[in-house]
């Protein structure tokens, strides 16, 4: 178990993904706190606004597209924490790889633009590597723990990179780049036939923004792509460590344990599987042991205490559903599996963020007790 | 809402798109609802939009008649087109993929023909309701704003009027209702009133009741700290701890819902399933649930809390 905490302490960049509602959010931070407590200076960027995590960490104005210093007592390391603001992101790379501003100028004002940095399908994801890049190559941070956006599909993060690159190689793009000084009219007559029909699907106006678009971004393409093949490569390299995080429902196991593999065989490296709020199991006993002695309670009218082994029967018998599906559904990872219970109550300051820590990183806990045998 | 039964309430127009954050049940309340609606005799169809196959598991006699249908951007767009005398058209950018392509020009047009697809369907007078599993986690206001986004963008035009109709869909309460499903737990409930601040302002459409799904049915055990055990007390260790840990989520399941309910007018409840996955049989059951008719109102707030405030009461 100890494997998870030192490839967290020698990665430079720690990727949480799964599927929605898992706990991914919480976890990052969680990671991201127990780290800087050993003396690095890490920074969490989340996807979604989580208001409340933004108070467990004493950020009350909540987090800001720009990392923000979390006022905890962390020793040496800092935690730094912010949210990705994808429109925000998209126009600083754009602006960062035009030739000036007058280009950078023509093309966030796009219309088509502006409707691809918010509807166009893997924008976010794209967004979320571009903050990896940047928050990896700033002085300020060792560590960068990025929170994935909850995808229809995992596998989305990892082709982010390349998803204006993709666009760029479309023939539709290569057609609207060819030269032109009067718009659509002088096109040659071999592309004419398919921008027409294009047109006349979604108008003359959307083809003539998409048109302008493209023609604006002539001259920015081979940043990209270069800057694409640096997310790629900074995902794979060594010191860059996935955790995927799971809950123990059955589709967002097997969700997970499809994720890890597909990773490992992707030539990614997934430092563990882990698996959120499971249901503690109280003690070694099974569920019939504690319904028998619900009913000897009763049986003696002791209602009172015949409800609570009641109860903890009821519990046993949700934990041991979900231990038969973890273990059946992770029997199979290539990874190491990482158990986390559901905890009294939902995490929502300091504390609990710590508990969920020492549970990620079980050695640290037993490195404060000597007695501990990790 | 004295009378009415959940189905009622929940099928005030004849469609219901299905929304939520990931992972707080939103297949779940699709299948309960169309099961439901089915059992009571109404015409259904189920849409559902990733592609799984989960839907066809849990309504199994839906889905031998045709009644789960999976919808697909580009099955969608090639429909489209050669609905609208883009025949040619069709046949000339399928060979590139028709959707990609067109996709490539208009950004966001996936999402504008799914709802177009859906919008005929509503249209077509063959289903009393038509049920949509919305799609996955955040994508589902990206995926109900789009028509605005675009209908900005486009003038006119294929594009410009299915935005037009669609948006009229969206604003029509008649026509279409939004049902959010969200779970007792401190982030869904946050995520819950955000999504739907973000539906009132941005999309515009009427949000239908509120579905909380996954309530632990209770009974609430006694607080081991009142509870005489004796000289057992060493071996009750593991009960006293359980029943502990299940007055603390207990405790949290009642103020969250107590949040639901002061932030929305109309709330249904689903109790959690003792099951690791849920099957047809759980779907029914849920189901019938909501053919039942609610307590008055003043009795409903007491209802639900009245296995786990047992003891608080006493």
């Amino acid at each position: 178990m100890s494997g998870l905490h030192d490839l967290v302490g020698r990665s430079n960049v720690v990727v949480c993904c799964g599927s929605g509602g898992v706990g991914k959010t919480t976890g990052a931070a969680a990671l991201g706190l127990d780290v800087a407590r050993c003396g690095r200076r890490v920074v969490v960027v989340t996807i979604d606004p989580a208001r409340r995590l933004a108070d467990a960490l004493g950020l009350p104005d909540g987090l800001t597209g720009e990392p923000q210093r979390v006022p905890v007592e962390t020793g040496d390391g800092e935690l730094w924490a912010m949210m990705l603001d994808a429109p925000a992101m998209f126009e600083r790379v754009v602006r960062g790889h035009a030739t000036d501003d007058e280009q950078a100028e023509r093309i966030v004002t796009n219309r088509f633009y502006r409707n691809m940095a918010t509807a166009l399908s893997g924008t976010q994801e794209y967004m979320a590597s571009e903050a990896l890049h940047e928050l990896h190559a700033d002085d300020r941070f060792d560590l960068v723990v990025v929170d994935t956006p909850p995808s229809r599909n995992a596998i989305e993060f990892l082709e982010a990179p390349s998803v204006l690159t993709r666009f760029l190689d479309h023939k539709v793009f290569k057609l609207m780049m060819m030269p032109t000084r009067t718009g659509l009219k002088i096109f040659s007559a071999a592309t004419q036939p398919l921008l027409n029909a294009i047109g006349r699907v979604v108008g003359s106006d959307v083809l003539g923004d998409a048109v302008a678009f493209f023609q604006a971004f002539a001259g920015m393409e081979a940043g990209f792509r270069q800057r694409a093949d640096e997310v790629a490569e900074l995902l794979r390299a060594d010191d860059t460590t996935f955790v995927v995080v799971t809950s123990p429902r059955h589709d967002a196991l097997v969700e997970a344990a499809w994720f890890g593999h597909e990773l490992v065989e992707r030539g990614f490296g997934v430092g563990a599987i882990v698996v959120n709020r499971l249901h503690p199991t109280f003690g070694d006993g099974t569920p019939a042991d504690a319904h028998d002695k619900a009913a000897t309670a009763r049986d003696r009218d002791d209602l009172d205490l015949a409800a609570m082994w009641t109860n903890l029967g009821e519990l046993r018998e949700l934990a041991a559903r979900e231990r038969s599906e973890v273990d059946q559904l992770l029997a199979t990872a290539d990874t190491p599996v990482v158990e986390v219970p559901l905890l009294p109550d939902d995490v929502h300051d300091l504390e609990s963020l710590d508990h969920l820590a020492q549970y990620l990183f079980p050695a640290r806990r037993n490195e404060s007790e000597p007695e501990g045998n990790g | 809402m004295t009378g009415s039964t959940p189905l009622q309430r929940l099928t005030t127009s004849r469609l219901v798109i299905v929304a939520g954050k990931g992972g707080v049940g939103k297949t779940t309340v699709t299948a309960v609802l169309a099961r439901a609606a089915a059992d009571a005799g109404q015409r259904v169809l189920v849409v559902e939009l990733d592609g799984k196959p989960t839907l066809d598991g849990w309504l199994p006699d839906l889905a031998a008649d045709d009644r789960v249908r999976h919808l697909s951007a580009g099955a969608a767009l090639e429909e489209y087109l050669l609905d609208h005398g883009f025949r040619r058209i069709a046949k000339r950018l399928a060979k590139s993929g028709v959707i990609e392509v067109i996709g490539t020009a208009a950004p966001g047009i996936d999402n504008l023909v799914v709802l177009g697809k859906i919008k005929q369907l509503e249209r077509s007078g063959d289903w009393d309701l038509v049920v949509v599993d919305g799609p996955a986690a955040g994508h589902a206001i990206t995926f109900l704003t789009t028509p605005a986004g675009l209908r900005d963008a486009v003038t006119g035009g294929p594009v410009g009027e299915q935005a037009d109709d669609v948006l009229e869909l969206l604003a029509d309460a008649a026509r279409c209702s939004i049902v959010l499903v969200t779970l007792p737990e401190t982030t869904p409930v946050n995520e819950l009133i955000e999504t739907a601040d973000a539906i009132r302002e941005r999309v515009g459409a009427t949000l239908g009741p509120v579905v909380v799904n996954q309530i632990d049915p209770g009974p609430e055990p006694p607080d081991p700290e009142t509870v005489d055990v004796g000289r057992l007390r060493a071996q009750v260790d593991d009960a006293r701890a359980a029943a502990a840990f299940r007055r603390s989520r207990l405790a949290v399941q009642r103020l969250e819902l107590d949040r639901v309910h002061a932030a929305f007018d109309d709330v249904v409840t689903l109790t959690r399933r003792p099951v690791a996955a849920l099957g047809a049989d759980d779907v029914a059951e849920l189901a019938a649930s909501f053919g039942h008719h609610d307590p008055p109102d003043d009795e409903r707030a007491h209802d639900d809390r009245a296995p786990l405030d047992r003891n608080a009461d006493s």
